[in-house]
């Protein structure tokens, strides 16, 4: 007999029991929106991670005062002058290691900027303009100020603070505001890093190092401290020797004897990024796996009604063998019904699973991450589901004896 | 068309061994018209089952058109059934989610027969049997004389060599009844073997030859000609 007709026996067994056949689906349903869901999760917090790490920097190394912290601490900042033991010179006597393509040391807080009448509050950080290399940043209006003028009361705003200030598109250059109560004059802007990330890395102010170590960002118990000291290596291999050769420089520089606790830490950034991208992909796998559990749950429901199927309807099994079904056609229309039941419940669960994925990503402010294979896998998953689950009873009905079975009540 | 030698069926109940049928013999001509008499447990349906492809023999030769039915495997019995034999059961056998002209196609499907083929004459078989009239009825639909109708219509789908039929009026009224006996003289009149099992000695009497079982055994055959 025709494949065909088996196809529309199974659909026509489905259909004649409509709400049945939808509870059945329903664990599949569920099971395959909750896996294209979680995926969907799992990937936009992973693309999420990753344009925070990015933009960060690549092949940076920062090196902060203080001791060691644990791993990942790098994102957490360290109580007000928890070590004020690294110095500029610190970062001066960086520059000649080999294989630095551009230090710079950096000193930062908050501060309230007022404009006319507007009022912001935003990171201030004192830089040199070494900066701009070490964090691949680039002006996208005015110019950065020039190297010897670290004293000079002059700002480079974040694209934010200039929406925020001015005015969306306004041209602050040359304009005057209030950094606290210490007037500046705007000389730049930053090209856009994006609003993705931890934190918006556009909303920003960058003066010179001087300027905002004695005005703004206030006293420090050393004059020439500061609180980080980026480092950027001219490429990856570069950089795992930079890493070892800053540390054995800033020992020697501190006079730390061997045995004794550093009292600077150094943060591969790249290295921060490989662990979170590989604990986030594992965070992908780990919801995916949990939801595939769902799945299973689902295929044994139909497993369950599957059973109670071939139960009820033993005696037209043995009616369709009398008329002369051969087992095989018997095994193939239950296996189909299954499979039927399976992929019926494969379909809703990937549109409710793609809905679900972009409306979250909207509330929670997330790359919407539908993977592409998010359909053929919802359609393979839940026939396989089908044909898993429904083998067993598949074969119960096919191995049944028809005189016994037309007897049946 | 049918010969049957020392045909045994045995069945093994925990420690005991059940003789159903203990040796039996028949022939049967094409466009026969006989009815397999005796009381239950007489070995009647065991004998039906086996005629039907349904059961296979313990020992004994089943040859049907000179074919060894009795060696065959579950597909060709399966074909067998679906080709040569039509079944008509006491409680009809419908399936309620199939109007009549769907159940009667049924066993075409199962042949392979193409739908628009299968149609026309699942709907000329429901006409033949008196039924064009209620071709979109399901079952539930029908009364128990109609339902059996459908039935007697569907076991000729394939137009087969041999109609077997299990106490066929068994389920229904007296007047009902007859008329079903009625399409059975009829159809055997255009020349189908039929072969009723019945224990209703109204039903035997119709028959033009009749075998009688007990025990396993045949205990007459008024028509056995050899």
């Amino acid at each position: 007999m025709s494949p065909l007709e088996l196809v529309r026996f199974a659909v026509g067994a489905i259909a004649a029991h409509p709400m049945r056949s939808a509870l059945t689906s329903l664990g599949v349903v569920i099971g395959v929106a909750a896996v294209i869901m979680m995926t969907s999760i799992g990937l936009g917090a992973q693309q999420r991670v990753e344009q925070a790490l990015s933009s960060l920097g690549t092949n940076m190394l920062v090196v902060r005062p203080g001791p060691a912290r644990g791993p990942g601490s790098g994102f957490v900042r360290g109580a007000a002058g928890a070590g004020e033991s690294l110095t500029l010179d610190d970062a001066t006597a960086m520059q000649s290691l080999d294989g630095v393509l551009a230090v710079a040391p950096t000193v930062n807080g908050s501060a309230q900027l007022v404009a006319g009448g507007a009022n912001w509050n935003s990171r201030v950080e004192g830089v040199t303009p070494e900066y701009l290399v070490a964090r691949d940043l680039n002006i996208a209006a005015g110019a950065m100020w020039g190297e010897g003028d670290l004293r000079r009361t002059v700002a480079v705003l974040g694209p934010t603070v200039v929406t925020e200030l001015f005015g969306e598109g306004a041209d602050p250059i040359g304009q005057r505001i209030r950094v606290g109560s210490v007037p500046f004059t705007v000389v730049g802007v930053l090209e856009s890093k994006g609003q993705s990330g931890f934190q918006d890395q556009d909303d920003i102010v960058l003066m010179p190092l001087e300027a905002a170590r004695s005005r703004v960002v206030g006293r420090r118990a050393r004059g020439d401290s500061v609180n980080q000291v980026y480092v950027k290596a001219v490429d990856e291999d570069a950089l795992y020797w930079l890493e070892q050769d800053v540390a054995e420089l800033l020992r020697q520089r501190h006079r730390i004897q061997p045995g004794q606790d550093d009292d600077f830490n150094v943060q591969n950034m790249t290295a921060i990024q490989e662990a979170a991208q590989s604990s986030t992909a594992t965070f992908t796998i780990l919801l995916a796996a949990v939801a595939g559990v769902s799945l299973v749950v689902g295929g044994v429901g139909i497993m369950n009604i599957m059973l109670v199927s071939v139960t009820e309807r033993t005696r037209e099994i043995g009616l369709r063998m009398a008329i002369g079904a051969r087992r095989a056609d018997v095994l193939i229309q239950f296996a189909l019904e299954s499979v039927a039941l399976s992929l019926l419940g494969g379909l809703i669960g990937l549109a409710i699973g793609v809905g679900g994925g972009l409306l979250m990503s909207k509330i929670g402010d997330w790359p919407a991450a539908i993977p592409v294979w998010a359909a053929p896998l919802a359609i393979g998953f839940s026939m396989f589901v089908g044909v898993v689950f429904g083998a067993y009873p598949a074969w119960r009905a096919a191995r049944l004896d028809p005189i016994e079975a037309l007897r049946r009540e | 068309m049918i010969e049957i030698e020392d045909l045994t069926r045995v069945y093994v109940m925990g420690d005991e061994r059940i003789h159903a049928l203990a040796g039996v013999s028949l022939d049967v001509a094409r466009g026969e018209h006989l009815a397999i008499i005796g009381p239950s447990g007489s070995g009647k349906s065991t004998l039906m089952n086996i005629l039907g492809g349904l059961d296979r023999p313990t020992s004994g030769a089943y040859r049907f058109e000179n074919e060894e039915v009795a060696r065959f495997d579950d597909d060709q019995l399966a074909d067998f059934r679906n080709r040569r034999i039509g079944f008509v059961f006491q409680s009809f056998q419908l399936l309620p989610r199939l109007n009549a002209v769907q159940n009667v196609e049924l066993p075409m499907i199962y042949a392979g027969v193409e739908p628009a083929e299968r149609r026309a004459r699942a709907v000329e078989l429901l006409q033949r049997v008196g039924l064009g009239d209620r071709l979109q009825n399901r079952p539930t639909q029908m009364s128990g004389g109609q339902q059996q109708r459908v039935a007697i219509a569907r076991a000729l789908a394939n137009r087969p060599d041999l109609l077997l039929a299990d106490e066929p009026t068994g389920a229904l009224d007296q007047a009902t009844g007859q008329e079903v006996l009625a399409l059975f003289d009829e159809l055997n009149a255009q020349g189908l073997t039929l072969c009723i099992v019945t224990h209703d000695s109204g039903v035997a009497a119709r028959a033009r030859r009749r075998v009688a079982f007990r025990d396993g055994r045949i205990v007459s055959d008024d028509g056995a000609r050899r």
